[in-house]
């Protein structure tokens, strides 16, 4: 699979760099982290494996908003979100759910999942369900569109006030399809660089969460003392 | 795909979980030949080296140990007038799978219930006064005293190396510990976990409140330990990956942990994986059992002869390979006859979360276990008769993990775009949780069955749930809600958001509270009300054994899982000393 490829040629060239950072030696002022950062693939050198050119740019715009760069800390572009969801729909993700029927679309929430799509159905679904009502309202796809309209529509998907089923999807609600899509961009965002995105552990950083560092016997009395350490991540790198 | 038989063995184990591996390691050490079959994965420890469990996305989200709903799912319906819906993804619950089963993920809260919670029924006949609970309330003492089952508590704490303090030792009551708690015969084995700064907060307000806060007992254990079985078990060292997530640092008792290794290597216990039970079969006369018929990973059909079988599955497993099997006689609601299937129970769970600006938490500095909690509001100990509302709560403040996705922000933070962003970085690990898990009484009308409908990958119908909240539950919620948020008021955070059923909720199936589904297959005295007997023996087929969750007549405010232990360590020793010697009913009808 692709990312497992990246991740081989990332270690590689990896663990020729970390090996410095630890002996206290620097190359041109580089941390481990910095030096995976620029190791790990470039959203636009990246070419998706699920999505298709349509969907991929209806992605990348959705995480841009989802998780905007202004402000304060990274955003979903600068930490490698879409790819993440793209590994994602192109791996195994969906697998694990009971699919048989009947289905009975009117079901109470309390009753949960109740729809007969993958998450892959979802997103092919939902993106052409999206840009077709954004052709109509808008006069153009919602990547195309600027941030705050960007924004409106997204507002409206949540609050399910767009009509998929007017666009032939009679399925798929949009708010379903708004909730799968900002969920799966939270937990790229949050999950393990790993799996393709949270891209040199920045959103940890940023949070303050260490990682994988698992190990806390002699802080968990120290009550109320802001922890001191940066992230580490599955493979090793430090941040 | 073919038709094989096995050679015959003394006990099939159906299932390698807690209950199948305490059953399998007792009855191998008199001497039995021993099978367990497993329908998921083998598990070993070096599965769980580090770093590997560290992940959250793959343990925490994914459901990595979990079993899939596609191959586990049940059906569930608030009422029996209408139609199930299967769990298409886990929400509320999820069961576990694989060597080791839930016992691998869980939690590792290990408390006793009380002894009025084990003869509430007695309890609640004494102290309220007819016409307070509801009609269709159908709670039930378990058949056996406080005094017969203690030892076996204790011995089940000594194989998780419990750790925590001791509340009540032979009726003198301990500084520190649960004063609520039941006489124990000795101490904890091990001292409590440290505290984080969220028990400590939690504590000395719920003090000052007037309440009774002590430790959470914990199977993560707090010093290194030898159990009874010869298996060390290492001091925890806080890693915060507990709760989903097998143990990295071989600290939580687990099967593996506390059980495994001194089962493998005895000479006649063996286990086979990807070993699906589809049925036990019966002798043509439905007495007894011959033995049971499993899918293997390659699709064959594999007979395995045995002369006892346990069922030692989770509790929604177990009832369901009775029903399947015709092992005592379905429950039917509305002729109030039969007994499989009867007397399903869940838990509830709520909780106030509140934030700290100035406060470091350090949420993933932490034991799954961590956490300090009072036992206040449980059955005989709380104005539960005038109130009019049967059954209790743990009120806790636990810090199970401090896993980024899903951290709860305050109210009014986004939670999309720059607001969630900056929120994230402004609130995580600068808030604590103040939790309630309640009992939950049986009805009439909740019980398990077969679902007419939808099916299995090996083609056999899911397990149907009926239930959902009723009035003595919600009530029992807006009590406790006002507790926790007394002691909420009293930490003077910088602001609160809180989760607590309202009168008009149904059960949700997708918000997650715990994987502690009871009943359904429940202990009891007379073979009219209970599918089992005080041994866990089947009182309508004497060679099959179902310990389990699905013994309790009611779900209680304690974790279920000591009590759990302790059944199946009883049961275990009167298949030993009784039941080998003269097989046949252990309890006459």
């Amino acid at each position: 699979m692709l990312l497992n490829k990246q991740t081989s040629r990332r270690k590689f060239l990896l663990s020729s760099l970390i090996a410095l950072p630890a002996l206290g030696v620097t190359i041109k002022g580089l941390t481990a982290a910095a030096a995976a950062e620029m190791i790990a693939p470039s959203l636009e050198g990246y070419s998706p494996t699920f999505f298709s050119a349509a969907e991929w740019a209806f992605i990348t715009a959705a995480c841009d908003r989802f998780i905007p760069a202004n402000g304060r800390g990274p955003g979903a572009l600068e930490t490698n979100v879409p790819v993440f969801m793209d590994q994602q729909l192109a791996g195994d993700l969906g697998s694990e759910i009971y699919l048989e029927g009947p289905f009975d679309l009117k079901a109470p929430a309390e009753l949960g999942y109740q729809i007969p799509y993958t998450p892959q159905e979802i997103y092919r679904n939902g993106i052409k369900a999206v840009d077709a009502w954004c052709k109509q309202t808008h006069r153009d796809t919602f990547a195309a569109l600027d941030a705050a309209t960007q924004n409106d529509v997204l507002k409206k998907l949540q609050a399910s006030e767009v009509n998929f089923a007017e666009f032939g999807e009679e399925v798929l609600k949009a708010k379903a399809f708004f909730n799968e899509a900002l969920a799966l961009a939270k937990q790229g965002y949050l999950a393990d660089p790993i799996y393709g995105g949270n891209k040199g552990m920045k959103a940890w950083i940023a949070i303050g969460f260490p990682g994988a560092r698992a190990s806390y016997l002699e802080w968990v009395a120290q009550h109320n003392v802001k922890y001191p350490l940066g992230p580490v991540s599955l493979n090793g790198d430090r941040g | 795909m073919a038709n094989i038989t096995n050679d015959e063995v003394d006990v099939v184990v159906v299932g390698l979980g807690w209950t199948g591996s305490l059953m399998s390691i007792e009855l191998a050490q008199a001497g039995l030949k021993v099978r367990a079959l497993e329908r998921g994965e083998d598990r070993n420890n070096a599965d769980f080296a580090y770093p590997k469990p560290a992940d959250q996305y793959a343990y925490g989200v994914r459901n990595k140990i979990m079993v899939t709903p596609k191959d586990g799912a049940l059906t569930v319906r608030h009422n029996m007038h209408s139609t199930a819906l299967p769990t298409r993804k886990w929400g509320a619950f999820v069961p576990g799978t694989g060597v080791g089963g839930s016992g691998l993920h869980w939690t590792g809260v290990l408390i006793r219930p009380t002894p009025t919670d084990i003869k509430l029924k007695t309890y609640a006949d004494q102290a309220y006064k007819p016409g307070i609970l509801q009609e269709d309330m159908r709670i039930g003492d378990f058949p056996f005293t406080w005094e017969e089952m203690e030892p076996y508590l204790d011995k089940f704490d000594k194989i998780c190396g419990l750790s925590g303090n001791t509340g009540n030792l032979r009726g003198e009551i301990q500084e520190g510990g649960d004063p609520f708690e039941g006489p124990r015969s000795n101490p904890y084995p091990l001292p409590a976990l440290k505290d984080t700064l969220n028990c400590s907060m939690f504590a000395e307000a719920a003090r000052k409140l007037g309440y009774h806060p002590f430790p959470n007992p914990s199977a993560n254990v707090s010093q290194a330990w030898t159990n009874p079985y010869g298996n060390q078990i290492a001091p925890c060292n806080y890693c915060g990956y507990c709760s989903k997530y097998p143990c990295l640092n071989y600290s939580k008792a687990s099967p593996q942990t506390a059980v495994m290794d001194a089962l493998k290597r005895m000479d006649n216990f063996d286990y086979r994986v990807n070993a699906n039970v589809l049925k036990v079969e019966l002798h043509p006369d439905g007495k007894t059992a011959r033995g049971v018929t499993y899918a293997d990973a390659d699709g064959n059909i594999v007979f395995q002869p045995a002369k006892i079988v346990v069922l030692a599955g989770f509790q929604f497993v177990n009832v369901r390979l009775m029903l399947l099997s015709g092992i005592g006689k379905p429950y039917d609601p509305i002729t109030e006859t039969g007994v499989v299937g009867r007397n399903y129970a869940y838990l509830s769970n709520g909780g106030t979360t509140l934030f700290f600006k100035d406060k470091h938490f350090n949420p993933f500095a932490t034991a799954g276990a961590t956490g300090q909690m009072f036992n206040d509001v449980s059955p005989g100990n709380y104005d539960g008769p005038s109130l009019g509302f049967i059954g209790g709560a743990k009120i806790h403040s636990s810090q199970a993990t401090g896993t980024p996705i899903g951290t709860a922000l305050p109210k009014g933070t986004p939670d999309w775009g720059q607001g969630w962003k900056e929120g994230m970085q402004d609130w995580y690990g600068h808030s604590m949780k103040i939790s309630i898990s309640t009992g939950c009484m049986s009805y009439r009308g909740h019980y398990v069955d077969l679902d007419p409908t939808y099916k299995d990958p090996w083609g056999q119908p899911l397990l149907r749930i009926t239930f959902d909240w009723k009035e003595n539950e919600l009530k029992l919620q807006q009590y406790l809600r006002t507790i926790v948020n007394n002691i909420a008021q009293e930490l003077s955070p910088d602001s609160y958001s809180e989760s607590f059923l309202s009168m008009d909720s149904h059960w949700d199936i997708t918000k997650y509270v715990s994987t502690h589904n009871v009943g359904g297959a429940v202990m009891g005295e007379s073979p009219e009300t209970s599918a089992l007997n005080r041994y866990l023996q089947s009182w309508d087929v004497h060679n099959v054994f179902v310990p389990g969750g699905n013994a309790f007549p009611q779900n209680f405010q304690a974790n279920p899982t000591a009590l759990i232990g302790a059944i199946t360590l009883f049961s275990a020793q009167a298949i030993k000393e009784q039941y080998l010697k003269n097989p046949g009913p252990l309890v006459q009808a």
